[in-house]
Order: structure tokens, then sequence, then C-alpha cells
């Protein structure tokens, strides 16, 4: 059924961190090389080796500037996946319960063999977190890799996302937000936590961390040290300037 | 969002067919023998060929079966299930009318109750996304029955009921537009806070997550083609509406009534153009672009 649960005993999600995230892209492409291989279809490439290649992706990584009043302009790295959040518009509006968030977690998922590839999750999503494959024509979005956190099968420092478990920058942080003792929930509390686009009523469960300001150095006006060099002469007329000025 | 030609065709035939079923249901007009084959053989008609214009746009139409089931909390699972229950409950109706002689009031009332809830579900999906703005909002609902009902009314020859109805439409649809030309600013989300980076200045997209295309921008980001929106929009409002309803003042003849109809169907594609055209998702605001 495609109504959301009251609760759920678990809310499982990330914690991105602007202020580490340094634009690698890595998660972008874990991620792609996890869920082509495993959970659901696979994430199509279209036109690959053409001229207007794209493909699928769960997770996209943007770039913002942001221009301050009294500061130095601030590039800032933006991953963005699926944020799983409490109200899913996305899950309420499928007509055939293939979208549900889980009891037991919190995930969104999509079942795939009962989705109809209407797109109606896609346009609900103020997101963009999910994405129709363009060769299975289902609807695609963030598992958390469901098929990773809970198998056994791998070592127990793999059962996290591909996209966390590959982070260089240790940008990126996994666990259930219903634990206030958790990592994510103390660090989501100590750094400002916040939601993207509270204003469309999502309630998301992930959190992005903002950056934190930069150092400021007390140095002296930088600009006067740039003025010119007094001209001074050379050779035979530079030694006769500096004799008169020791005199 | 992408003004996909199978969803513009899809609602004003597919609306147009239903408005005709309303009246037809109603028993306001009350064709009998030939008369109710042809206008009943319309409504159905219109109505089918719109629900199988929609089914050229899923993914996977062969799973459509599965669409009949969320209409508890899905309004396109709602408006399967009540496009198909209409036509199902009109039936004997319709065929008792063309074949009998003998409408069947109780069937026909019930039907058109169906069809008409089967019009404001189609027009409910689009109105419930809260992350398109200009159609999260109350008046997204009234050009919708309001193109159905006149529509219908006009092909079901009800001429005095089309006229004024012709003029609701027009005012529904102006509303329509004057609010949701404010409806972005209105929904408080920029790319402030769509990044949540707009407590430390201005915000813009530097880089975008990939040089090509994707799903999302092809969707859900129609930035082309809303140059001429004006003209449209008075094309929408002339065509669709005002001409047919002045037409429709002539003594009734069928050169005019073909004529208002065709016009009002050019129109309301007009309309239906614009509707997706001018529709900014937000997810836009993290491409740089509305």
């Amino acid at each position: 059924m495609t109504t959301l649960p009251a609760t759920t005993q678990k809310k499982l999600g990330l914690v991105i961190d602007l202020d580490t995230c340094v634009g690698c892209h890595a998660c972008v492409i874990s991620c792609k090389g996890w869920n082509t291989e495993n959970y659901g279809a696979p994430l199509a490439d279209l036109d690959a080796y053409g001229g207007n290649p794209e493909g699928t992706f769960l997770n996209r990584v943007h770039t913002f500037e942001v221009t301050r009043e009294t500061a130095p302009p601030m590039v800032v790295h933006f991953p963005k996946s699926c944020l799983h959040c409490d109200n899913a518009p996305c899950v309420t509006v499928c007509p055939t319960g293939a979208s549900y968030k889980r009891v037991e977690d919190g995930i969104v998922l999509v079942n795939e063999s009962a989705c109809i590839g209407c797109g109606l999750c896609a346009w609900a999503c103020p997101y963009g977190a999910r994405e129709m494959d363009g060769a299975e024509k289902v609807m695609k979005k963030c598992t958390l890799c469901v098929d990773r956190i809970y198998n056994e099968n791998l070592p127990e420092e793999d059962r996290t996302p591909a996209c966390v478990r590959t982070c260089p920058a240790g940008a990126r942080h996994f666990g259930d937000f219903s634990d206030p003792d958790s990592h994510v929930s103390k660090l989501s509390a100590a750094r400002g936590g916040f939601d993207l686009m509270p204003e469309q009523g999502t309630a998301p469960v992930n959190k992005y961390l903002p950056p934190r300001g930069r150092d400021t150095l007390d140095v002296p006006d930088l600009a006067s040290m740039c003025e010119p060099a007094p001209k001074t002469a050379k050779g035979f007329l530079g030694w006769l300037d500096r004799a008169l000025e020791r005199l | 969002m992408h003004p996909a030609p199978s969803l513009i065709l899809f609602t004003v035939l597919s609306g147009t067919g239903f408005g005709l079923l309303v009246w037809l249901g109603f028993g306001l007009s009350a064709p009998l023998g030939l008369a109710a084959f042809i206008l009943f053989g319309l409504g159905y008609g219109l109505a089918g060929a719109g629900l199988i214009a929609a089914a050229f746009h899923l993914g996977h139409p062969e799973r459509a079966l599965k669409a009949f089931t969320q209409w508890r909390s899905s309004w396109l699972s709602r408006e399967a299930v009540l496009a198909t229950a209409s036509l199902a409950v009109m039936a004997p109706h319709a065929a008792s009318s063309a074949f009998a002689a003998t409408p069947l009031p109780l069937f026909g009332g019930l039907g058109a109750v169906l069809a008409l809830a089967t019009i404001f579900a189609t027009a409910m999906i689009y109105a419930q996304i809260r992350a398109v703005p200009r159609w999260h909002h109350w008046s997204t609902p009234p050009v919708f029955v309001l193109a159905a009902l006149a529509g219908g009314a006009m092909l079901a020859a009800r001429n005095t009921l089309a006229h004024w109805l012709m003029l609701a439409l027009a005012a529904a649809m102006v509303a329509h537009w004057v609010a949701g030309d404010r409806r972005f600013v209105q929904s408080g989300s920029n790319t402030g806070t769509a990044t949540g980076l707009g407590a430390l200045g201005r915000v813009r997209l530097l880089e975008p997550p990939h040089s090509g295309r994707n799903y999302l921008l092809r969707e859900m980001v129609h930035v082309v083609g809303r140059k001429h929106a004006h003209k449209l929009r008075l094309i929408a409002l002339g065509f669709g509406a005002i001409i047919p309803a002045l037409l429709l003042m002539l003594p009734a003849s069928y050169g005019t009534i073909t004529l208002a109809l065709v016009l009002h169907l050019t129109g309301m594609a007009a309309q239906r153009w614009l509707f997706f055209a001018e529709a900014e998702h937000v997810v836009g605001l993290y491409y740089g672009k509305r």
C-alpha cells in the first residue's frame, strides 16, 4: 500500500558534510557501480560512446557558488541523492503500490516489477531524486544500498552505502536518526544539520551540514604591499644614488 | 514540465468525452435510438481514446492493471478506478437509450457523478504536486472541470448551457494564469532553500553535475517554447472559450457548432500545452534553470 507508515522503527539516512566534500564525484561512480550490478535493473547509459551520452544516476554532485556580503565567495560541492523523507510525496502518488516506505527502517524503495513507468513519483519529488531508467523504463532511486547494509556476506566495514564507504574525504555518514545517541544524530546536532527545501513539507531524513566559517588571518592590507617598488637606478647611477643617500 | 503530446491529447479528449457523458448521464440531453447511439458512442470513444493515449505515456503499459489498486492514496489510481467505474455504470443507460429507447436514470445519474469525479481526479493528479507550484493551487481543478463540462455540453447540443460554461471556463483560465504567475515565488522555494546555503549569501550554480542531459532535465525543466506564452494564452482564451461562447449565441446550425467545437478543442490543446510548458518544477533550482 502506498500510504506512508505513521512511524518507522528506525530512520536510516545520511549526513552529508558540505564543509568536507571536495567534489571528487567518487560517490557518484561507486553508487553507479554498485547499483548497476546489484539490486534491481541496471542503471542504463544511453549513447555512451556517441555525441550525447547520458545515463541514470542515483546520486549526483552539483557545485554551487555562494557570494557573500563581507567575505570572499565560497564554492560548495553539493552531493544529492534520495533524502528518504518521512513525508515522502513520491510514495503516496504511486498508483500501483510500487513505491513504498519501509516500516522497519524508513528506506524508500521501488518494487520494480510493479512499476508501470508513469513517472508521477519523479514529478512529485522536489529534489530530483528519482530518475526513470532510459532502458528498463522503470523508476530508479537510491536504496541506501539496502543490499549492502544488511549483507552478512560482506565484511562489517563494508555494510554501509557504497557512497559512504568510498568517500575519500569522510564527507558522508550513514546511521539511524531515530536514535538520538547515534553517530549521525549527534553529528547533525553538533554541526547544525539542516533539511533541503523544508517549505516543501517533505520532512527529509537526510541532513546536510553547512560549510564552516573560513579562518580569517590578521594580515596587513595586501593591496598596499603590491604597490610598485620605487624605481632605483642601476650601475654607476645606482651607486651614486646610494652614496648620496648615505651622506 | 515537458508538454508530452500523449498527455495533452489524453486530458483534452478524455476530458471532453467524460464531460459529454456527464450531461448524457444526468439526462439533460436525453437522446434515444440512433442519436443516443452516436452521442454515447462519441462520449465513450473520446474517453476511451484519451485513456489509450495516456497508456502510451507509460514505460510498462502491460502492468497498467496494477494502477487500480492504490485508490486510497493516489489520485492517478483514483482516476483509473473512477474512469472505469463511470464507463461501466453508464453502460446500461447508454445501451438502453440507444437500443430500447428507454433511458435508465439511476445508472445514468450514478455514471454522471462518477464521470464528474473522474475529471476532478485528473485535475488533482496535477494539483496535488507541491513541487510544481503553478499547479499546486485551487485554480487548477476548475480549469479541467469547466473545460470538460463546456466541451461536453456543446457536444450534447445544450447550447445555452455550453455558452455559460464557456464564459466560466474563460474566467477559470484567466484566474489560473494570474494566480499561477505568482505561485513559484509564493512557494518559498529558491536556490537558497534548495541548497540550504541561502543564509550565507547569494547562491548560484557554478557547475552542473554532468555536461549532458538527463531524465530530470528532459521531463521537468522545459524552458524552451515559453516565449510565445502570451500569444498562446490569447489563442487558448479566444479559441478555447470566448469565440465558441459567441458562436453559441448564434442560431444553432451544424456549421457554427462544428466550428465552435474545432476552435474549442484547438484552444484547449493550446491551454494544455501551456499548462505543462509554463509549469516550473522546483528541481530546476538545482540546475540553475526554471
